[in-house]
């Protein structure tokens, strides 16, 4: 290959990834910023991130949406097993293609719509919105992502492995927890971590699902970003990315792991 | 006779409109070496995931040591099986995956590392406790598996196909050692095969199977010499089919279009259209002399046998076996001898 065409593919890389994370860059670097106007660098200083452990209303927010983002996760991982299981293990039951489709919907789904949906639902019910309707609110949007995650793996896992432990004496149950858990074990983590990221920095369903009780975090920002950009906002919102790339790189660790475990590199 | 160890009476099973077995009646007696076999679709398979558990049948029933098994579990059945993939968790190792059944049964620390220490002994794996299933051949997956599934000292062990997944070579060793094993833990072993080889060189007794039903259930010579039909006959070794007339007049034969083959009746009444068949290591090849005359249209060399196609009529070819070191070339003129009983008499299938 001649050295322009090799220079050539390196600068169109380096555009793309300027592209990409210019602007994540130049936020994280912001929150370092000493001076209190957002386009004027006036030297190194973390008072930002100081100023934010005295800021209750957005510590508060935090709160509620790192208790949201394990909740929903948890529910949302049980669940997604839950609907993998009886997909992947219960064979052509009637409904099967309706309950396929459904646990799928949300996935092409317009956010807009199913935060609507979602405020439309608990407004009919006379559910007071809060902590709760904006947990079952993530749970929905959520869920299909975990569901895909687990069935894929699950759909890998033998089945003709739980007859193994079944014919030597396992229960039903006992086989799934002993043989097939195992073997889906690091897509449950990678699900859990994906449902966690979803939740934590959704702002679309929040809006409909919460109520004045439960602002999370992405609403906070929203709303403060309104009235002005804030060195302060650019501070949490780089310890929010930080905390969705730890999340992130853990579950391509996981899954990496059990590739290079399966020998299929 | 004692009751045998596995009774099935009268099994019939059905995937929607698909029969899969179709009033079958087999027992299988105690530390018998037992073979399910016949071609892929005939319903051995299904059979065995019947008698493992994991199909119940729609009609018939499935008994053992003489307690019915119909409605128990696949694990609170004294059956273990051995898939035909393995099946081995990959998450264990190897001295985990036998000892996955005997942690289930309960049983001490120490009694549970005996019992598989032997089993690996038995096995040749003594070496390889310790490695994952990963690491390991395909012929020790193999052993791996006959062991897990021996562990927990089942009454009778299914084995599916349990040489397909090996070379040539390594298949035939393998094969000495199940019987050898068979022997040694005094197990009933039920093996379904497509390969009639492996059921002749393997097995006690043998069910041939086809579409759902059992064609004959006897010993590897019976079959092999006397097949009880044209299926059976055609699918457990090389032969050839004669059609004709039974003529029960003096020495009883078959009046063939091409001559008169020496056969013993059995009870077809005389006139009756019949078919004999006649393994072509049966069929005598001499160069003159008595015999059906043809002459030599093709032939294959075999090592120990060469096989030769004879034609002895304008649409009727013979499949012979000459002994070692005679040489015929093609177009060669032959006569062939049939020793009374050389082949089986078979009636017309209606």
């Amino acid at each position: 290959m001649s050295a322009a065409a090799s220079w050539a593919r390196r600068a169109t890389l380096f555009i793309g990834f300027v592209f990409l994370y210019a602007p994540i860059v130049i936020l994280a670097v912001m929150s370092f910023n000493a001076s209190r106007l957002v386009s004027v660098w006036g030297g190194f200083s973390t008072k930002w991130y100081a100023a934010l452990l005295e800021n209750e209303q957005l510590l508060h927010s935090a709160k509620i949406s790192l208790a949201a983002a394990l909740t929903s996760a948890t529910i949302a991982t049980l669940l997604g097993l839950l609907a993998a299981i009886s997909l992947a293990r219960f064979g052509r039951f009637r409904t099967r293609m309706l309950f396929f489709g459904a646990v799928h919907a949300p996935l092409v789904l317009p956010e807009v719509v199913l935060g609507l949906a979602l405020l439309t639902c608990f407004v009919a019910f006379g559910v007071g919105r809060g902590f709760v309707t904006l947990v079952i609110g993530h749970v929905t949007l959520t869920m299909c992502f975990t569901t895909v995650a687990i069935l894929a793996a699950l759909r890998d896992s033998d089945p003709a492995l739980e007859e193994a432990a079944m014919d030597l004496g396992a229960t039903p149950l006992g086989a799934f927890i002993r043989v097939a858990l195992p073997q889906i074990a690091p897509a449950i983590v990678t699900a859990y971590l994906l449902a966690f990221t979803l939740s934590l920095d959704d702002l679309v369903i929040a809006s409909f699902a919460t109520g004045p009780g439960a602002t999370t975090l992405p609403m906070r920002i929203y709303s403060q970003v309104r009235l002005g950009v804030s060195p302060q906002i650019n501070a949490i919102s780089t310890l929010l990315l930080a905390l969705v790339a730890v999340a992130l790189g853990l579950a391509a660790l996981v899954s990496s792991g059990r590739a290079r475990r399966d020998g299929k590199w | 006779m004692s009751a045998p160890l596995l009774s099935i009476k009268g099994v019939s099973k059905k995937f929607g409109a698909v029969v899969a077995l179709e009033e079958v009646s087999l027992d299988v007696g105690a530390g018998e070496f037992f073979a399910l076999l016949g071609p892929s679709g005939c319903g051995k398979t299904t059979l065995m995931r019947c008698i493992a558990g994991f199909e119940s049948p729609d009609a018939g029933t499935i008994s053992l040591s003489v307690v019915d098994l119909s409605g128990v579990p696949p694990y609170r059945r004294p059956v273990n099986m051995m898939f035909q993939s393995y099946a081995l968790f990959p998450h264990l190792n190897v001295f985990e995956n036998i000892a996955f059944g005997l942690r289930r049964q309960g049983g001490t620390r120490d009694a549970i590392d005996a019992r598989v220490g032997e089993l690996l002994a038995m096995t040749q794996l003594s070496a390889f406790g310790h490695r994952r299933i990963d690491e390991l051949s395909g012929g020790q997956k193999q052993r791996v598996a006959l062991a897990r599934a021996l562990a927990p000292r089942p009454k009778m062990l299914l084995l599916d196909e349990p040489l397909a997944a090996l070379d040539r070579k390594l298949r035939e060793e393998t094969q000495f050692q199940l019987k050898e094993i068979q022997r040694l833990t005094q197990t009933s072993f039920v093996i379904v095969t497509h390969d009639q080889d492996e059921a002749l060189a393997l097995a006690d007794r043998i069910a041939v199977m086809r579409a759902g039903r059992v064609e004959q259930v006897a010993g590897p010579m019976e079959i092999y010499d006397r097949p009880a039909t044209r299926f059976v006959a055609g699918f457990v070794g090389e032969t050839n089919f004669i059609e004709g007339r039974l003529d029960r007049n003096g020495a009883a034969a078959l009046v063939a279009e091409f001559g008169r083959i020496p056969c013993e009746p059995g009870d077809l009444p005389d006139g009756a259209r019949a078919t004999l068949s006649v393994r072509p290591e049966r069929i005598g090849v001499a160069r003159e002399g008595e015999g059906i005359a043809g002459f030599v249209e093709n032939f294959v060399f075999r090592g120990e046998t060469t096989l030769l196609r004879v034609r002895v009529a304008r649409d009727i070819v013979l499949r012979a076996a000459a002994c070692h070191g005679e040489r015929h070339a093609i177009g060669d003129s032959v006569r062939l001898n049939f020793p009374p009983g050389a082949g089986t008499l078979l009636a017309e299938e209606t």
